[in-house]
């Protein structure tokens, strides 16, 4: 028996060695510029150009930091790329691994005593989850102060657990666009609208003209999305409750304190109801309320350019989902406006997402590494790479690489701005990522709207 | 309709470090460790196997006995008996996080509340219909896939171009359930509400001047199309297995009954089915056991909608999606008391088959 558990340690060493071999950080490849030297003023070389930003980060020799989390393909390697000139000014080497299993991964991690220096938690309900751990290390002073400057108390909050400050903001995403075609709305003399009320007015005169492709309906909408079908049902109710209940309620909601039954949550279903429900209105080149939940979330708002409907509610991200040769701009063939509040002089709020920076330990060069993360610096170097933007209020807009980029960043650094985090991300799994998808499919099908909250509230733990 | 894009979105991302022209330089060192450890891995299998040979004399049989019985009883310990009982265990209990209000760090508390998971699922509406759907899996799939199966191996029995014909049926074997599912989700039984049916089956409905029908959303028939799924995939296997079974069935006897004036329908009932009858039972009990494990299906075409759930997609859902572990490994358990009693039916009735032959 001894030989053989002998055997058994070469097993485990190989599948070790195997997962070592997918996972371990490589030697740093990039050979630090162990000048020594603070900054750049003595080496006046080529490399000393663009360091004037990077000396309070201080130089280490030979230093290596992995950084993990769910970003991966060619949004990966710009995340790579905007370290590049942080590796170069630092000498610390950054690895970024991507992990699509990152949820349970960051838990087997952590527990076998691998856990990574820095992590990129994608919402605010997981961070509370891996803080739960006791693996995360409250956020240094120099992060906390960055984030005191760059972010607003609404950022900065979504980083806290318990009262402890863990984990900087780094980027952002805004919902609750409303993508309409330009050229259509000059055509027919329509307006953008300011309130809700509007937006509903706007809808019927639409739904009295009519428009040019098959079955057209003002709005078409799209729930299907595999697994994860009716979250995009969801936002909308998010974006109704933030504007016509107020931010207020909205945390209470998330936090359970405020029922799915309640008043404010019934108003906000029923506001999408008077869009969803209502076969005018809804589902255009599609059908009618019942293929709501058949089609796509990535095509329903494709039948704009069909002329089969006007109006589609999405977030930013859609933007990518316009074929090429579609121009997104204010006076191209395609441009959203934000949801409009209840009434024209509510203070800006928008709901949307965002990544959160913790650490797993306190060595120097995994502080520097998430004080850069949590700089102006860095926003600025990652959003003009492209693709993204940042809540960060030290961003350039200019430097974002689309319009509605530009005046989602416009938004997120309003000073009156309120910012909401999506809140299925941010409630129980069993509420937020379950019950109030399904929840949203069964009411575009026909459930009684009583039948729905009650339905949702009951799986409430 | 698109879980296939879906899938294509959230299939597993390759780590792009190291798989660049740089691969041998960073990983080389990996590999050759790797192919070391399975060397010497290997070695000493060769020599324990050496030193249980040398052992002479009485114990000889037992020793051999215990070299090549421990790494399997081993493995099944690691892999199987804990695993069952550590869920039999969790079924009977609730898990619940307590964050600390400052540090917001979780204090893990472990309750034993009796059968209260187990009451939920019986209970729990949603749950329940997922036990029942299952239910109806179980006895439908097997009779179904058996009835189709042996209708055909007769029919083509010693038919012309037999080993085409049973090719035919038996190619959806080789498909995965998720590949089948995508066939049948969103090929067969799609739906438009307007405009032309890109459905196979709609677009034939309306060629005739039916209305299209919406096959997944049907509660509850739907449940009945992804049952035709698994019958598809399932009948090639039941036709194969019977049809050798008919072909064991001596034909002196066929001959003799016909000698005897009995009619081809006679012949098939009184000795054509009690010469293959353990073999059915064996097709049926292993079908039953795949259709009590139903996932894929479920979870690639309707992901349980419309009361289609069944309970391993379930079961999952309520373990790694809601994060309710106990409810979970209820679910489990439910599924093994289920599956038990056909699994042990099913290996005494095929050393039934065995002793036969």
């Amino acid at each position: 028996m001894k030989r053989r558990s002998v055997g058994l340690v070469a097993v485990a060493a190989i599948s070790g060695l195997l997962i070592a071999g997918c996972s371990s950080s490589d030697d740093p490849e990039t050979t630090p510029s162990a000048d020594g030297g603070a900054t750049s003023d003595g080496g006046g070389a080529t490399m000393a150009a663009g360091c004037e930003d990077y000396g309070d980060y201080g130089t280490f020799d030979g230093a290596a930091v992995e950084l993990y989390g769910t970003i991966s393909g060619v949004e990966a390697e710009q995340l790579t790329e905007s370290l590049v000139p942080f590796e170069e000014c630092t000498g610390v080497a950054v690895t970024y691994n991507g992990s699509d299993e990152f949820e349970t991964e960051i838990n087997i991690r952590v527990e076998g005593g691998n856990a990574p220096d820095l992590a990129i938690i994608p919402q605010p309900g997981l961070l509370q989850r891996v803080v739960g751990t006791g693996a995360v290390v409250p956020a240094p002073d120099a992060v906390s102060a960055n984030v005191d400057e760059f972010w607003s108390p609404d950022w900065k909050n979504y980083g806290t657990v318990g009262t402890t400050f863990y984990a900087s903001p780094l980027m952002a995403s805004v919902k609750g666009w409303v993508w309409y075609s330009p050229t259509e709305f000059a055509e027919n003399g329509y307006e953008v609208p300011t309130t809700w009320d509007e937006l509903m007015d706007l809808t019927a005169t639409m739904a009295d003209n009519g428009g040019p492709g098959p079955n057209y309906k003002p709005w078409c909408i799209g729930f299907e999305s595999g697994t994860a079908t009716g979250w995009s049902g969801t936002d909308w109710i998010e974006d109704l409750v933030l504007r016509q209940a107020g931010p207020d309620a909205y945390d209470a909601w998330v936090a359970g304190d405020l029922d799915f039954t309640s008043p404010e949550i019934t108003q906000a279903f029923e506001s999408f109801g008077d869009v969803a429900l209502n076969a005018d209105y809804v589902n255009g080149g599609l059908g009618d309320s019942a293929s709501i939940v058949d089609t796509a979330f990535q095509e329903a708002g494709l039948e704009i350019l069909n002329g089969s409907c006007s109006l589609h509610h999405q977030a930013s991200f859609y933007e990518a989902q316009w074929p090429e040769g579609t121009t997104v701009a204010e006076d191209g063939d395609i441009w959203a406006f934000l949801t409009p509040n209840v009434n024209a002089d509510d203070p800006a709020a928008v709901t949307g997402g965002g990544e959160f920076v913790a650490a797993f330990n306190d060595k120097p060069e995994t502080v520097a590494l998430q004080t850069f993360l949590s700089s102006d610096t860095w926003a600025n170097e990652r959003v003009s790479i492209g693709g993204v933007i940042s809540a960060n209020k030290g961003l350039d807009p200019a430097n974002a690489s689309s319009p509605i980029g530009q005046a989602s960043i416009e938004i997120l650094q309003g000073e009156d701005t309120i910012f909401r985090f999506d809140a299925s991300d941010l409630m129980p799994a069993v509420v937020g990522a379950s019950s109030f998808w399904t929840g949203m499919n069964d009411y575009v099908s026909g459930t009684p709207l009583n039948t729905v909250l009650t339905d949702i509230e009951n799986s409430w733990p | 309709m698109v879980p296939m894009e879906m899938q294509i979105a959230a299939s597993r991302v390759l780590p792009t470090s190291g798989l660049g022209a740089d691969f041998w330089a960073t990983q080389g060192q990996n590999l050759l460790m790797a192919g070391i450890a399975i060397v010497v891995f290997i070695a000493i299998v060769l020599l324990i196997m050496y030193g249980a040979d040398l052992v002479k004399g009485r114990g000889r049989d037992k020793v051999t006995l215990i070299v090549l019985i421990a790494p399997v009883l081993l493995l099944l310990g690691i892999g199987l008996v804990y695993p069952a009982l550590s869920t039999t265990w969790l079924s009977f209990n609730d898990v619940s996080n307590e964050a600390d209000p400052d540090t917001g760090i979780y204090t893990t508390v472990m309750q034993f509340v009796g059968l209260d998971n187990y009451r939920f699922a019986f209970t729990d509406p949603s749950t329940l219909r997922t036990v029942i759907n299952t239910f109806v899996w179980m006895v439908l799939v097997p009779l179904l896939s058996t009835g189709f199966g042996l209708a055909y191996a007769v029919f083509i029995d010693r038919a012309k171009g037999e080993k085409v014909l049973k090719s035919l049926v038996f190619m959806p074997m080789a498909i995965s359930l998720v590949g089948a599912s995508v066939i049948w989700g969103n090929i067969m039984y799609d739906y438009n509400q307007v405009g032309e049916q890109t459905g196979m089956l709609n677009a034939l409905r309306s060629l005739v001047g039916l209305e299209p029908y919406n096959f997944l959303t049907d509660n509850p028939w739907n449940t009945f199309w992804l049952i035709i799924i698994l019958v598809w995939i399932q009948t090639g296997f039941a036709m194969v297995i019977l049809s050798a079974a008919i072909k064991g069935v001596p034909v002196e006897m066929n001959e003799a009954a016909s000698l005897d004036g009995a009619n081809a329908w006679q012949r098939f009932w009184s000795i054509t089915i009690p010469s293959i009858r353990s073999t059915i039972v064996v097709v049926l009990t292993t079908i039953t056991i795949m259709a009590l494990k139903v996932y894929d299906i479920v979870r690639t075409v309707t992901q349980g909608r419309d009361g289609t759930d069944v309970v391993a997609n379930r079961m999952y859902v309520l373990s790694f999606v809601e994060g309710r572990e106990p409810l979970g490994a209820a679910l489990a358990v439910i599924l093994f008391v289920f599956v038990i009693p056909i699994v042990i039916y099913n290996v005494r009735s095929l050393n039934k088959v065995k002793e036969n032959h």
